[in-house]
């Protein structure tokens, strides 16, 4: 098998492939960018939380008017949001901690969604659109992701400096600014809105792959942040055409497959990177603290 | 003490049944599945009171027999099977109800083909126990329904001396129809080009199809019923459509519909309807009979053979 073979004619010879690649590309430089912040701000496990959270909105959308885009991203959206908000007002007026608001909602969040799957007789259509279809993005669902996408660098660019604050030292900036609740679920706002968006490409389980996984590579290599930013997103990038190009040459479902590689990106960085596993051994470093 | 009432109701039941019998009303049939039970209500009218065990969409190939279906065709006056391995069950489960005369064979005396021979390559595990190497899915073939209708008159004829006459107007009526239909079939699908005449599908129930009306039913590569597919599979799936220059694509283990739109819409197959093949619908479906099933068959072929020709 030649390297054309190998790397290129896949893309080249079939559609849907490019259409993969499209999808994949604006993931990686929207949703990875979100899942950078998310770990910096310890939420890593918050994007799974909330991506079981969105399952009941996209089931509700799907169950009421078919396999409709707009019907199940709306659905998504607006079940995240109401997890994310309900939690934020429990946290803000008990004494629960965010964690536990939030455990809480999903929890019931997700109870609902599996209900609301098993309510329908024929589940397995459900089951194949809660999978997701990276091999089947139509034109709509890629301008979708597009444009989350782009509305997620806006908004980064538009919150960076609160957020920079946050992740390191949110009581500074609650302190000083009022902008910090702004920041908070501005922020919340955009990791729902790229859940949905990965929902559509990788499914709700494999979403949360491709935001937390590059993150965590890219913070064992670097601190700084910029850096850590583009790392992951090329990570990712990279991940995802390694993982549709094994799909395809090792007849493996394709989703699991970009996670995969993302994981196998992400041992590597725990073996070799600075902030890794055999650096911390190595005495003539200093221990590198997180 | 539900047990007991339990017993009474059975023995009611018997008492019922026997009494109904003595008096000449219709004679009890039970036929294996769907499209043979339409045949034997076809072919019987009045006379008879057909029971099914696999009924409307159901499937004959997974059939498990409850104890209430075991003492249905024990009380049962003529039992139907299609043979050919397709429903074997039938004769073990007729003998172990209690039922003493030989079942009726409907697919006897037909030209038997064998698995696979409507399409290439095909690795599909159809397991239909004994009838090894044999399509059991004869009726696909409306010339074998034609057979199908005489075994089934011959057979009641010979439980009912009495309708004798009328079974045979019936047959004949319904053979008129059957006929109708196999010309109709011909004319509609002759039509086409022979290079149009060409369908990917994942049943494997069409070898006689393909057989008698000239149409050629390939089974897809790539595509399995995994919980997802792979690139691989649709990447091979849409090549073989394009190398073929398949017309038409009836797949039923690709339940994301935007994966079929795809695939569609690289390869230039149109992706067609749902094809009926082991059983027919209920009645509120398209094909709640079996001449209903064919002719849905064939509009649905029709309809996606004749639409905007593969644009490549």
């Amino acid at each position: 098998m030649s390297l054309n073979e190998l790397l290129f004619a896949p893309f080249a010879d079939f559609g849907f492939m490019r259409r993969a690649l499209a999808g994949c590309l604006a993931l990686s430089f929207g949703a990875t960018p979100v899942g950078v912040f998310l770990l910096l701000r310890r939420m890593s496990l918050m994007g799974d939380a909330m991506s079981h959270a969105i399952l009941p909105g996209a089931a509700l959308g799907y169950l009421a008017f078919g396999l409709s885009l707009g019907a199940m991203t709306i659905g998504g959206i607006l079940a995240g949001l109401v997890v994310v908000f309900a939690a934020g007002l429990v946290t803000r007026a008990s004494v629960l901690k965010e964690d536990a608001s939030l455990a809480a909602f999903y929890l019931l969040s997700l109870a609902a969604g599996v209900m609301i799957v098993s309510l329908r007789g024929r589940n397995l259509d459900l089951l194949h659109v809660l999978f997701g279809s990276v091999l089947a993005l139509d034109d709509q669902s890629l301008l979708l992701i597009a444009s989350i996408t782009s509305l997620t660098l806006f908004g980064l660019a538009l919150l960076f400096r609160p957020l920079v604050l946050e992740c390191f030292d949110p009581s500074f900036l609650r302190a000083v600014s009022r902008l910090s609740p702004v920041a908070h679920y501005g922020f919340l706002l955009l990791v729902v809105f790229n859940l949905v968006s990965g929902f559509h490409a990788l499914g709700t389980l494999m979403a949360v792959g491709i935001m937390i996984l590059p993150s965590a590579a890219a913070r064992l290599w670097t601190r700084s942040l910029p850096a850590m930013l583009l790392f992951a997103s090329l990570s990712a990038l990279a991940s995802s055409i390694a993982g549709l190009l094994f799909s395809f040459h090792a007849d493996v479902p394709a989703g699991p497959a970009i996670v995969l590689m993302c994981g196998l990106v992400y041992f590597a960085s725990l073996i070799a990177a600075p902030g890794g596993l055999l650096a911390g051994r190595l005495p003539s470093r200093k221990h590198l603290e997180s | 003490m539900l047990s007991l009432s339990r017993i009474t109701a059975t023995l009611f039941a018997t008492f019922a049944l026997s009494t109904g019998a003595a008096h000449a009303a219709p004679i009890e049939v039970t036929a294996s599945f769907s499209i043979l039970g339409d045949m034997v209500r076809e072919v019987g009218g009045d006379r008879v009171n057909v029971q099914t065990l696999v009924g409307p969409d159901e499937d004959t190939h997974g059939f498990q027999p409850r104890p209430s279906d075991s003492r249905r065709i024990g009380s049962a006056q003529l039992v139907v099977a299609n043979g050919l391995g397709f429903d074997d069950w039938m004769i073990r489960l007729a003998r172990s109800g209690g039922y003493t005369r030989p079942v009726v064979i409907a697919s006897t005396g037909i030209d038997t083909l064998a698995k696979g021979a409507g399409d290439h390559d095909h690795d599909h595990d159809h397991d239909h126990g004994t009838g090894e190497g044999i399509d059991p899915h004869a009726w696909q073939d409306v010339g074998n329904a034609l057979r199908y209708v005489n075994n089934i008159a011959a057979a009641l004829i010979d439980a009912d001396p009495a309708g004798a006459d009328e079974y045979r107007a019936n047959a004949e009526r319904y053979s008129g129809q059957l006929k109708a239909l196999d010309a109709e079939i011909h004319k509609a699908l002759g039509s086409l080009p022979r290079e149009r005449r060409k369908v990917v599908t994942s049943h494997a129930a069409f070898g006689y199809f393909a057989h008698a009306y000239n149409v050629e039913f390939l089974s897809p590569v790539g595509v399995s019923n995994n919980a997802e597919p792979t690139a691989k599979g649709v990447a091979q799936l849409i090549r073989q459509l394009r190398k073929e220059k398949v017309a038409a694509i009836f797949v039923e283990n690709i339940s994301d519909p935007r994966l079929s739109e795809r695939i569609s819409a690289e390869s230039g197959a149109v992706m067609g309807g749902m094809l009926y093949s082991d059983a027919l619908s209920t009645t509120a479906g398209p094909a709640p009979t079996y001449i209903a099933m064919m002719r849905h068959n064939l509009h649905t072929l029709m309809a996606a053979l004749t639409s905007a020709p593969p644009a490549r």
